[in-house]
């Protein structure tokens, strides 16, 4: 039975069973590879995207669960607000290493500062504690928001 | 990983070119690049600058600088790209020698080349450990910059018929001041190709002050890539047709798979193919869902094999009896055992660290296809001779008919040196019509890791009447990676990987014995991690000097401070992390400040930690204070990251990291049972870089050995309770 889901802003089609993870979708059938796998077992966010909006861990979502909710991916966020001022500050505070946890990060990253312009340390620390980097980029990270939003502030 | 140090020591100088007066040009050679323009073609090695990987009877080269008539300048190298930023730093040293921006340098991205990287011979010490690749390049490619730089001025200076000493090299001009004449490289490539290689002793070397780009904040040229989801790891390969694989191992090393029932797997929708090896069963799907759903549908019986009934107190048990007899000596410095005599105190302890995982954050994964004359594989790697070596032995192949497709690493650790992955891959794949990717889940990446070795170490001192250090004894007991990993480097017991950090102590300790024992614990494979000697030895080490610092009733910084006097750069990153940290200003209840010091990776470093014990034992490390000399800093901002990403890996190997066994079975699975240091336990962290214009030293490692005892020694500050056993039990801390 083929369902049809909703990826940055494209219906696809796709040939599946309902209880398969949004991430392998994505990666092996849809072949954007930009959202990663780390665990598979919603503890380190490598897979985060957006759907409506919110960070869901991809790895968890079972494609007959998101209906016709809008999927946002790391390959579109730039073209969010919020999406394209994390990017920019990850970028001008050098945050990545190795590289791989960062489109998780920058998903739940985008989506704290969507709905909370002005994030508290303790914000920070709820909506990014879900995403592990192993190369340890957290000092960066945390800054890059501080940025982002202040930014932000600037813009009103 | 540290090469590097092998190399130092003498374990693969016998060819080296750079230290035995081969004449230089052999390793670097000039001419006219196929498609037009000037080729420079150089052996970097793969540790420090007097080594190389070329075998001794020619030239290999393994880097190339290509400078085509567009004048643009490319960069073809062996290192792999982790995360250490190898990839801005080492392009920094040819844009500074040749005068040009940084961003006038491309790199060609992921270098696979049978020619390059086809040599066995090679594969021993073509690796990229995070250690070694600024500091083996860091003479090689300035050296060929600066070549590059006099041949264009050669060319300019003959086509205009003046004298090379009056022109000079800029912004990818050569100019000819008096004149004004002005020619870009790419329209002198040409001309510079037909000249010949100038003699090494008539090429200059940029003196440091003269350095424009080195030790400046440089951008990663591979960042942008990383924040839009567009740069291509190991698991994003995707070559046409490719099916997914994912796999259950035995669970017990050294087990079979007795029998497989599969009927269910194969009715999973999109499984194709189950594939049964003597020691694992893939399940073959469309995609990675439907390869779990098969394996978890699969009714798999094992034959555990000889470990079936291991457990870690036996390894533990084998490695505490080891070390009751004498064994190798790895460092002897006066008379130990008359000094302890003497002494008026005695202290002595036993230290134990655990078997760790490198858990790097994308799971072990490698693209096999594999056709009948021929195998092509897709993986990220930092050892592409050995990947391509090990494919070749499982399919059965000559080694010219394997292609490898080198990807960036979502981390290595020291867990992409091996290519266990690479055998396991092509040994499901020979069985498969077709590209598959093996994908393991994070749970079989764990559980069926190589780990960082559990060392059991035994160390005691003797202190004068002033409670200074007269007598230091230390004997432990653990695997050596160096003895399967590189044999030759492993002589009369000994290795220098496993001992870094043991032996050659900053202080001056007059009467020094040091002895390793290599135990090899049956049942569990070990590894390289990020770094394996310091960050056992470190921790070991120092610990025990804060232990002699509180049993001499002295302050941690003074006592360590007191015997520095013959090591001026040891002393100065200490006075100034103290400094910076406000050592010995007053802190609250249950906080405390530690310690640690330590020379290696030709890097000296010093750390302080803030450390918080909660009443329920819980430790929260709230401040992380870092001076560094690591010689020249190529890219400060660089050094600055990986110090900082270190100190978390080395946090989260204090609080938490460790790997048991029972019932010959790696209990840990996940990122549950494995925890990892999250954002809400993240310290901030301070790097004060001492300014230096001695080579570079060793960086990516350097960070995760010195916290990881400043985090005991905080936590010794804060409640008077000594840990001597990795990681921390928060039971013991719980209301003291
Ligand atoms: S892969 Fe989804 S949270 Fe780790
Ligand atoms: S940058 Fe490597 S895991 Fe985060």
């Amino acid at each position: 039975m083929a369902l049809t889901i909703k990826v940055n802003g494209v219906d696809r089609a796709v040939d599946v069973e309902g209880d398969i993870p949004l991430l392998w979708v994505l990666r092996d059938v849809l072949g954007m590879t930009g959202t990663k796998f780390g665990c598979g077992a919603a503890l380190c966010g490598a897979c985060t995207v957006h759907i409506d909006g919110v960070a869901t861990r991809s790895c968890i979502t079972s494609i007959d669960s998101i209906g016709t909710s809008a999927i946002t991916t790391i390959e579109a966020i730039g073209a969010t607000a919020a999406g394209a001022e994390i990017q920019k500050a990850w970028l001008d505070r050098e945050v990545v290493q190795c590289g791989y946890c960062q489109s998780g990060q920058i998903m739940s990253a985008a989506a704290l500062i969507a709905s909370n312009p002005h994030p508290t340390d303790a914000d920070i620390d709820d909506a990014m504690s879900g995403n592990i980097c192993r190369c340890g980029t957290y000092v960066r990270i945390r800054e890059a928001i501080k940025q982002a939003t202040q930014s932000n502030g600037q813009g009103g | 990983m540290m090469l590097h140090k092998l190399i130092s020591e003498g374990a693969v100088t016998d060819r080296s070119p750079w230290a035995d007066g081969l004449s230089r040009r052999r390793f670097l050679q000039a001419g006219a690049a196929a498609g037009g323009g000037l080729m420079l073609s150089l052996n970097l090695p793969f540790a420090s600058g007097d080594a190389q990987a070329a075998d001794a009877e020619g030239f290999a080269p393994n880097a190339f600088i290509h400078i085509p008539g567009d004048g643009q300048i490319v960069l073809t190298m062996p290192y792999v790209e982790m995360g250490q930023g190898t990839y801005t730093a080492i392009p920094m040293l040819i844009a500074e020698e040749l005068e040009v921006d940084l961003s006038e340098v491309r790199l060609e991205h992921a270098p696979p080349n049978e020619k390059l990287y086809g040599n066995p011979a090679l594969g021993g010490i073509q690796a990229t450990g995070n250690s070694n690749a600024i500091r083996a390049a860091w003479q090689p490619m300035r050296e060929a910059g600066a070549t590059a730089r006099t041949m264009l001025v050669q060319a300019a200076a003959k086509r205009w018929n003046v004298d090379p000493a009056s022109c000079s090299a800029q912004g990818g001009e050569v100019v000819h001041a008096p004149t004004g004449r002005r020619a870009s490289y790419g329209d002198l490539a040409a001309d510079a190709a037909r000249i010949p290689v100038p003699a090494p002793e008539t090429v200059a070397l940029k003196r440091p002050e003269e350095f424009r780009l080195i030790g400046t904040p440089a951008k990663r040229l591979d960042a942008p890539a990383k924040v839009n989801g567009t740069a291509v790891y190991g698991i994003d390969a995707r070559p046409p047709g490719v099916k997914i694989a994912t796999l259950a191992q035995s669970p017990v090393f050294g087990g079979r798979v007795k029998s497989v029932d599969d009927a269910a797997a194969k009715a999973v929708k999109g499984v194709r193919q189950i594939v049964r090896l003597d020691d694992a069963v893939a399940v073959v799907a469309d995609h990675m869902g439907a390869a779990k759903k098969g394996l978890e549908a699969l009714a798999i019986e094992w034959d555990d094999g000889p470990h079936a009934k291991l457990g870690t107190d036996a390894i533990v048990g084998e490695l505490e009896r080891a070390t009751l007899n004498a064994g190798p000596v790895a460092e002897n410095i006066g008379d130990v055992d008359a000094a302890l005599s003497g002494a008026a105190t005695k202290v002595e302890a036993i230290y134990q660290v655990p078997f760790l995982a490198h858990a790097a954050m994308e799971p072990m994964n490698c693209t096999v296809h594999v056709r009948k004359d021929g195998c092509e594989i897709w993986v990220g790697s930092q050892v592409l001779a050995r990947a391509q070596a090990a494919a070749a032995e499982a399919a059965g192949l000559p080694l010219d008919k394997v292609v490898v497709h080198n990807h960036l690493i979502g981390g290595g650790f020291g867990r992409r040196l091996e290519v266990d992955g690479v055998t396991r891959a092509v040994e499901i794949a020979k069985h498969v019509d077709g590209p598959v990717k093996v994908v393991w889940t994070r749970e079989e990446d764990i559980q069926h890791d190589m780990y960082r070795p559990y060392f059991f170490d035994r160390i005691s001192a003797g202190l004068d009447s002033k409670g200074k250090p007269i007598a230091w004894n230390h004997r432990f007991a653990g695997s050596s990676i160096i003895a399967r990993w590189l044999p030759p480097a492993f002589n009369n017991g000994l290795d220098p990987d496993t001992t870094d950090g043991a032996i050659n102590l900053a202080y001056g300790l007059a009467n020094t014995h040091v002895e390793y024992l290599q135990v090899e614990p049956a049942g569990i494979p070990t590894a390289f991690w990020r770094s394996v000697g310091p960050s056992h030895n470190v921790f070991v080490t120092e610990s025990f000097m804060d232990e002699l610092a509180a049993a001499a009733r002295h302050d941690p910084v003074a006592y360590r401070l007191a015997l520095l006097d013959n090591a001026p750069r040891a002393k100065a990153v200490l006075e100034l992390a103290a400094e910076k940290a406000g050592w010995g200003q007053p802190l609250p209840e249950r906080v405390g400040r530690g310690v640690s010091l330590q020379f290696v990776f030709a890097t000296y470093m010093a750390q302080i930690a803030e450390v918080e014990v909660s009443k329920d034992g819980t430790v929260h490390v709230r401040r992380v204070v870092c001076a560094v000399d690591c010689g020249t800093a190529v890219n400060p901002d660089t050094v600055r990251a990986q110090i900082q990403g270190a100190i978390m890996f080395g946090i989260t190997a204090s609080l938490y990291g460790e790997i048991s066994l029972k019932d010959g079975r790696v209990e840990q699975s996940n990122f549950d049972t494995y925890q990892i240091l999250r954002m809400n336990e993240a310290p901030a962290v301070e790097v004060h870089i001492v300014g230096s214009t001695e080579p570079p030293g060793g960086m990516g490692e350097a960070g995760t050995s010195a916290i990881v005892p400043a985090v005991t020694n905080a936590i010794f500050a804060a409640t008077g309770i000594r840990l001597r056993k990795l990681p921390i039990d928060t039971e013991q801390l719980k209301s003291a």
